[in-house]
């Protein structure tokens, strides 16, 4: 194992320190129980977002916290859920008094963690809505889900249903919002190199040097298919299509375009990755109104990337624009 | 002497119990998750009552309800995956139900643990036959309700919880698991006793020698 780390145990604890120490306008960490929240937290009257999930698919969800997108991140152990107890504390040093969306990829620990955690809050008398994500379109279910695992839409989720929190909608709007966005959002990714866990230190699968893996989840979970390395234009067309024929995109939509990248792939890939998609969704009559190009929603320093659509209409365009102040995202102010 | 009702003593006593069979039986449960899951439900569990054992320290002068839910805190926040939130479920539900009582009758004590069986299963949408602990789980609150409506002693009610949560534990054996981790295994799931049951079992077996002997 090749890590620029001290110890494999505290490499969550540190990574948040240094996310902390660089972002101190922004964000803040807790720990004991472990969480990160916007500096400015509890925002009064605002409703409340927190999301969570196992560490090592930063900037997902830590580097997302912020003005006009997450209150709090619960960060688990690398690929471990968190559990109900960090929710919970999260939840109570960001509600404002106007309820909080919990935001729930598609895994069974993080499932159960989060309703656990959502009972827990409701015991203190703390409204909570969920949004489950379950986006992707690669496999019906999975060795950590029950149904369609939730992967590239969160990132979507996250900074629209913080956009309409942070312009004042009430719980109930927001959740619905972030219901529409998980129903008209789609992704795959594929794998051309496992990645190591810090406290495991081999790799999770193994992973031929000619071979790639279709489908792959960002735990390195089983996809569809293995097969020989093939050309970018050939991985992105697999891809693109198991993405518009699955939702199914038609002719004449409106789409945001998310190019992710796994963690371990140039940046100069993932936009030859975005060229082949949109002369996909040209061909398809599909209209790029937005798009997103780079590592949001990582697996380690796995090499690979995925693609994540979303249909996109007046009112999530302006929710999209609408200004972020996060150290993963930023725009508009 | 015959059993009348458990006292928060005797559940504190048990509970120390629990901890010291999770600490012996780590590697027996790590191997048996080893072929169907992750291989740490034994690794896990014995963290997990470690900490439930320091936090007894805390509860030991409240009532059984608090103690309980202290319980499901310490289970929830250090076992993680899937069996922390099924464990803490089943004692917070538990916790819940039992109120603030320093003692449970034999009635009280077949609804407490009809309440957490009922959160587990829930929280984990598992119901019999799916190779959970629920195959261990709902057998036990079967017999203690069978034994109550039969006007069986508290003791021998307990005994007869822990045979039924080892008959329904090796009946997982044959079992082809449909959820949790070990579903994805399918057909290769099949021969193999299910982690989680185990664990369920012995607790049961654990409270049966604590309580009657």
């Amino acid at each position: 194992m090749k890590k620029l780390i001290n110890n494999p145990q505290d490499v969550v604890k540190e990574s948040l320190l240094g996310l902390a120490a660089a972002h101190p306008q922004t964000l803040r960490v807790h720990f004991d129980p472990q969480f990160v929240c916007r500096a400015d937290s509890p925002v009064p009257n605002k409703v409340a977002l927190v999301s969570g999930g196992g560490s090592g698919h930063e900037p997902l969800h830590s580097g997302f916290v912020g003005h006009g997108m997450l209150d709090a991140a619960c960060p688990g152990e690398v690929f471990t859920s968190p559990t109900p107890d960090q929710i919970l504390e999260a939840t109570k040093s960001v509600h404002g008094g106007s309820g909080v969306l919990y935001i729930i990829k598609n895994y069974a620990g993080d499932v159960m963690n989060f309703q656990m955690a959502s009972e827990l809050a409701a015991m203190e008398t703390i409204e909570i809505e969920s949004c489950l994500i379950s986006d992707d379109v690669a496999v019906d279910n999975s060795e950590y889900s029950q149904g369609r695992r939730g992967v590239g839409t969160t990132v979507l989720v996250e900074k629209i249903c913080g956009a309409a929190a942070q312009k004042g909608m009430r719980l109930k709007q927001v959740a619905e919002i972030g219901a529409r966005v998980n129903a008209s959002g789609r992704s795959m990714g594929m794998a051309l190199t496992s990645c190591t866990v810090p406290m495991k230190g081999t790799p999770t699968f193994d992973l031929g040097p000619e071979e790639m893996e279709i489908g792959i989840g960002i735990h390195g979970e089983r996809g569809r298919f293995r097969r020989p390395l093939r050309p970018a234009h050939d991985v992105v067309a697999t891809l693109a299509e198991a993405v518009i024929q699955d939702l199914p995109f038609r002719v004449g939509d409106q789409v945001l375009a998310f190019v992710n990248g796994m963690g371990g792939t140039p940046l100069a890939e993932l936009y030859i990755v975005y060229m082949e998609l949109a002369k996909i969704c040209q061909s398809k009559g599909l209209t790029i109104v937005r798009n997103l190009v780079g590592p949001y929603i990582t697996s380690l320093e796995m090499m690979g990337a995925s693609i994540t659509m979303l249909r996109m209409d007046d009112e999530l365009i302006q929710l999209w624009d609408y200004p972020v102040a996060t150290p993963g995202l930023r725009w508009g102010m | 002497m015959t059993l009348m009702a458990v006292s928060r003593d005797q559940i504190l006593a048990c509970l120390g119990s629990v901890a010291q069979v999770f600490a012996d039986n780590m590697d027996y449960l790590t191997d048996l998750d080893a072929a169907i899951g992750d291989a740490d439900h034994g690794i896990n569990m014995q963290r997990g009552f470690a900490a439930v054992k320091t936090k007894l320290a805390e509860v030991q002068d409240k009532d059984i309800g608090t103690i309980f839910k202290a319980v499901g805190m310490a289970l929830v926040s250090t076992v993680g995956g899937a069996a922390g939130p099924l464990y803490g479920t089943f004692f917070l539900r538990a916790g819940q139900a039992a109120g603030q009582t320093q003692e449970l009758t034999q009635p009280e004590f077949t609804t407490v643990i009809d309440a957490g069986v009922r959160g587990v299963m829930e929280r984990g949408k598992a119901k019999v036959g799916e190779k959970t602990m629920v195959d261990a789980l709902q057998p036990t609150l079967d017999a203690l309700r069978d034994a109550l409506a039969q006007g069986r002693a508290f003791e021998e009610a307990l005994r007869m919880a822990a045979a039924a949560a080892e008959s329904g534990m090796k009946a997982t054996v044959p079992l082809k698991a449909t959820k949790g981790r070990a579903s994805y295994l399918g057909e290769r799931s099949i021969g193999h006793q299910d982690p989680g049951a185990t664990s369920s079992y012995l607790i049961f077996r654990t409270l049966a020698e604590c309580l009657a002997p």
